[in-house]
């Protein structure tokens, strides 16, 4: 039977899944299919879920999220698109070498932290290089609903335009592409200039696009509300400092790549999480001493929270010093 | 003064704040009766929004209205009605664009309904501004016979369209744009208390 997830838990309901596909579709980017090995259907999800794979690299256990690109009504699989960062902390890099067809892995059921709302008349999706991930099961499930969605996707050329040509041929009247290295760009002014109301726009890709985007909506009047993002942080290495949790009465030590949840995991403490990138706020800790310096990186705590010097968000933030959790 | 502090209630009573200038491509605003002071107040903060703005005023018998005609609007409707004017408020959400604030003031029942139209127009709820002015009457709907009565200022009151005795309830329907009336004496006939007047 399937379960939803358990909040009290860490992390969400894993599901025991098989590699049945590796399709690569381009230098960097590949695909993953997963099937049930017991041949049962998948949990239903909806456009713009995650997942979190585990991935066991040696003595090493590997958490990193994907975007579900499948179609959300197609419950025979699941598939993610992972694109290989050579300078990446090895998560991407594990699953394009050491991953096969037929080998046995967990992934979590999914998890939504950037989902459609459905009231909107309009879907406007900006996509940059690999944030075309989440698009791809919101857009089959508003193809399903006859929804209005348009997409303006910019890649950095035609050899790594990652489903251009499938999104292309399928839609070729809602699907705008543009090529960096023929100086094509997004021209977000205008683009939002004149939307319907009732529009809201998604977007999903590096850090400086979506702050564009949030900049130039707000600027253009649009309501927060309409303006949607997800970015997924890795965690960032550096230096290894010390932790006291006082609940589980253990002193740990973080390593230079390793994150603050994934060094108190390896300590054998449960810690709550669900996107492991600093968007959700599962894994949100309280601070009970701390004698150095934060390092903040989530999007989750506010500034003010973030001063406070009272919480911390351990799946993406350091610290240098010594601090005491309540974990 | 036509402002009135409603005290706490329920989460399900609609609170309203204070209209304040937004930045925006263009503005719409909404307003009966004392909801024009509103509206004056916000042009005194900020009088460059108003040439961008397009006002649709329901007078209620007050005279406002030349002092919003003072404020140089891109237009001005007044309308007999809140119903007269709903045409045009529609005609403007069918043909506005991202960027448009929705800013609403005046009774209750004004704010409710034209937060209804501009939510269906597809504007989030939380982005439409609302201050309420003037009268604390109500918008009711009788639970039972599911007749609107407007402008209601005692409790209990006697639905306009079945005649029970109803008890105006803080339970309020977004969907309805009005407030749940319950008879008060079903299970005794003819025991309904006196009115009184509302907040009095």
């Amino acid at each position: 039977m399937n379960t939803p997830p358990q909040k009290s838990r860490p992390g969400a309901e894993q599901i025991p899944v098989v590699v049945s596909a590796i399709v690569p579709l381009n230098d960097l980017v590949t695909r993953f299919e997963f099937c049930r090995p017991d041949g049962q259907e998948f949990p239903p999800f909806s456009g713009g879920a995650h997942t979190v794979v585990e991935m066991r690299d040696h003595d090493r256990t590997r958490l990193n999220p994907y975007s579900l690109t499948s179609d959300p009504s197609d419950s025979s699989i699941y598939a993610i698109s992972v694109r290989r960062d050579e300078q990446g902390r090895g998560g991407s890099l594990f699953m394009h070498r050491s991953v096969s067809v037929g080998d046995a892995m967990n992934i979590t059921y999914p998890v939504n932290l950037f989902s459609l709302d459905l009231r909107a008349k309009k879907h406007l999706f900006l996509a940059g290089g690999i944030g075309i991930t989440p698009f791809m099961s919101m857009i089959a499930q508003l193809e399903r609903m006859t929804g209005n969605w348009e997409l303006h996707y910019s890649v950095r050329n035609e050899a790594l335009g990652t489903y251009v040509d499938q999104l292309r041929y399928k839609y070729p009247n809602k699907v705008h592409v543009y090529y960096s290295d023929q100086n094509q760009r997004i021209g977000l002014e205008q683009l939002l200039d004149g939307q319907s109301l009732g529009t809201h726009v998604y977007v999903c890709g590096p850090t400086g696009m979506i702050d564009q985007v949030h900049g130039a909506a707000a600027a253009a009047g649009w309501p927060e509300e309409h303006t949607h993002s997800e970015e997924f942080l890795a965690p960032q290495p550096g230096k290894p400092f010390e932790v006291r949790l006082c609940k589980s009465e253990l002193t740990i030590q973080v390593g230079e790549n390793e994150s603050l949840l994934e060094a108190i995991e390896r300590s054998g403490v449960d810690a709550p999480y669900l996107c492991r990138g600093g968007a959700c706020g599962q894994c949100e800790t309280d601070v009970i001493r701390a004698d150095g310096e934060f390092v903040h990186r989530d999007h989750w705590l506010d500034d003010e929270q973030h001063s406070s010097g009272q919480k911390i968000m351990p799946c993406v933030s350091r610290f240098l010093g010594t601090l005491e959790l309540d974990r | 003064m036509s402002k009135f502090q409603f005290p706490d209630s329920i989460l399900s009573r609609p609170v309203y704040g204070t209209l304040a200038p937004r930045q925006g491509k263009s503005h719409l605003m909404i307003a009966d009766a004392e909801g024009a002071e509103a509206i004056l107040d916000l042009a005194a903060r900020d009088a460059g929004l108003m040439s961008n703005s397009h006002i649709i005023y329901i007078p209620k018998g007050t005279d406002f209205a030349p002092k919003l005609g003072a404020l140089s609007v891109a237009q001005l409707y007044v309308g007999p009605s809140y119903e007269a004017s709903l045409p045009r408020l529609r005609h403007v959400l069918a043909n506005a664009h991202q960027g448009l604030q929705v800013y609403l003031a005046g009774t209750e029942g004004l704010i409710g309904q034209a937060q209804n139209e501009a939510m269906r127009a597809g504007i989030s709820p939380t982005s439409i501004q609302t201050e309420h002015r003037g009268s604390v009457a109500r918008r009711m709907q009788c639970v039972h016979c599911k007749g609107i009565t407007e402008d209601v200022m005692h409790d209990p009151f006697q639905c306009a369209h079945c005649g029970l005795h109803l008890f105006v309830r803080d339970h309020y329907s977004r969907r309805q744009a009005a407030y749940q009336g319950v008879c008060v004496d079903a299970e005794d006939p003819g025991s309904a208390p006196d009115p009184v007047e509302l907040y009095s």
